[in-house]
């Protein structure tokens, strides 16, 4: 596949030398996955009620707040991380770079909205 | 993708015998796809929904209640823990253990099974509590 020579890597066939690098950040986003995300489905279930008035009692908290923030950080790190390369196994030509471009907004996109909403209701609360 | 034609394939998913690991294997993908797109695009709008005002979360709350939504949801719990146990058993296999057939088969067998109990324990505790 060229990866000795310096041919084969400007065309791009070889290793680009990030593949571990990769590979191991998914494996600690995963494990900050186990504790943030268990964390947050124990906590939704040990509410009172999935209420406004609870659930946003709750992220005003900034024992709750800062934990969700980095659980959103992570989940978009993981995913992020992840979905690239499902879609560098089965997605190919223009439609990769399309696809890949894609998930780069979706990322950024649903990770700022999310945060926003966070600190919203950790800085301001919300009106009732 | 340059390939001469004359030069063999190596075996591919067409000739295997199905197997608990393959299926747990694309699952796992399954699962993470499902949970990167549907889960994440609910969690955004729970959080939106929560932060703009009582009225709005109302409106999540009585889609995510209405039974479609509870679909999604019963779904969406699936699909998290199996991701998780799968999750962790490519923790187990990244070590380099669990490799042997009837130990590998157990596990994957044991990641589908976890991840139905567990579901099915997280509903009866939101039913239990009347959430």
């Amino acid at each position: 596949m060229g990866s000795g020579t310096g041919l084969g890597r400007v065309r791009g066939l070889g290793s680009a030398r990030s593949g571990s690098h990769h590979w191991w950040l998914q494996r600690v986003t995963a494990m900050g996955n186990v504790v943030l995300v268990l964390w947050f489905l124990f906590a939704l279930v040990r509410l009172p009620s999935l209420s406004h008035d609870a659930v946003s009692g709750w992220i005003h908290s900034p024992l709750n707040a800062v934990p969700l923030a980095l659980m959103i950080i992570n989940v978009c790190w993981h995913f992020r991380l992840g979905l690239q390369v499902v879609i560098e196994d089965y997605v190919h030509g223009g439609m990769r770079v399309l696809a890949l471009g894609l998930l780069h907004f979706w990322t950024f996109g649903t990770g700022g909205f999310a945060l926003y909403a966070i600190l919203k209701i950790a800085f301001a609360g919300t009106p009732a | 993708m340059a390939r001469s034609s004359a030069r063999p394939l190596s075996p591919h998913l067409g000739i295997y015998k199905w197997g608990p690991h393959m299926a747990v294997s694309i699952l796992n993908r399954a699962m993470g796809v499902g949970l990167a797109t549907v889960g994440m695009a609910a969690l955004v709008w729970w959080l939106v929904a929560a932060a703009t005002g009582k009225e709005a979360y109302d409106l999540f709350m009585s889609w995510a209640s209405w039974w479609p939504g509870k679909v999604v949801a019963v779904a969406l719990t699936f699909t998290f823990f199996l991701h998780l146990c799968a999750g962790l058993r490519h923790f187990v296999l990244d070590l380099g253990a669990g490799f042997e057939l009837q130990t590998n088969r157990a596990w994957a067998w044991g990641t589908l099974i976890g991840a139905f109990v567990l579901t099915g324990l997280t509903w009866l505790l939101i039913i239990w509590k009347g959430l």
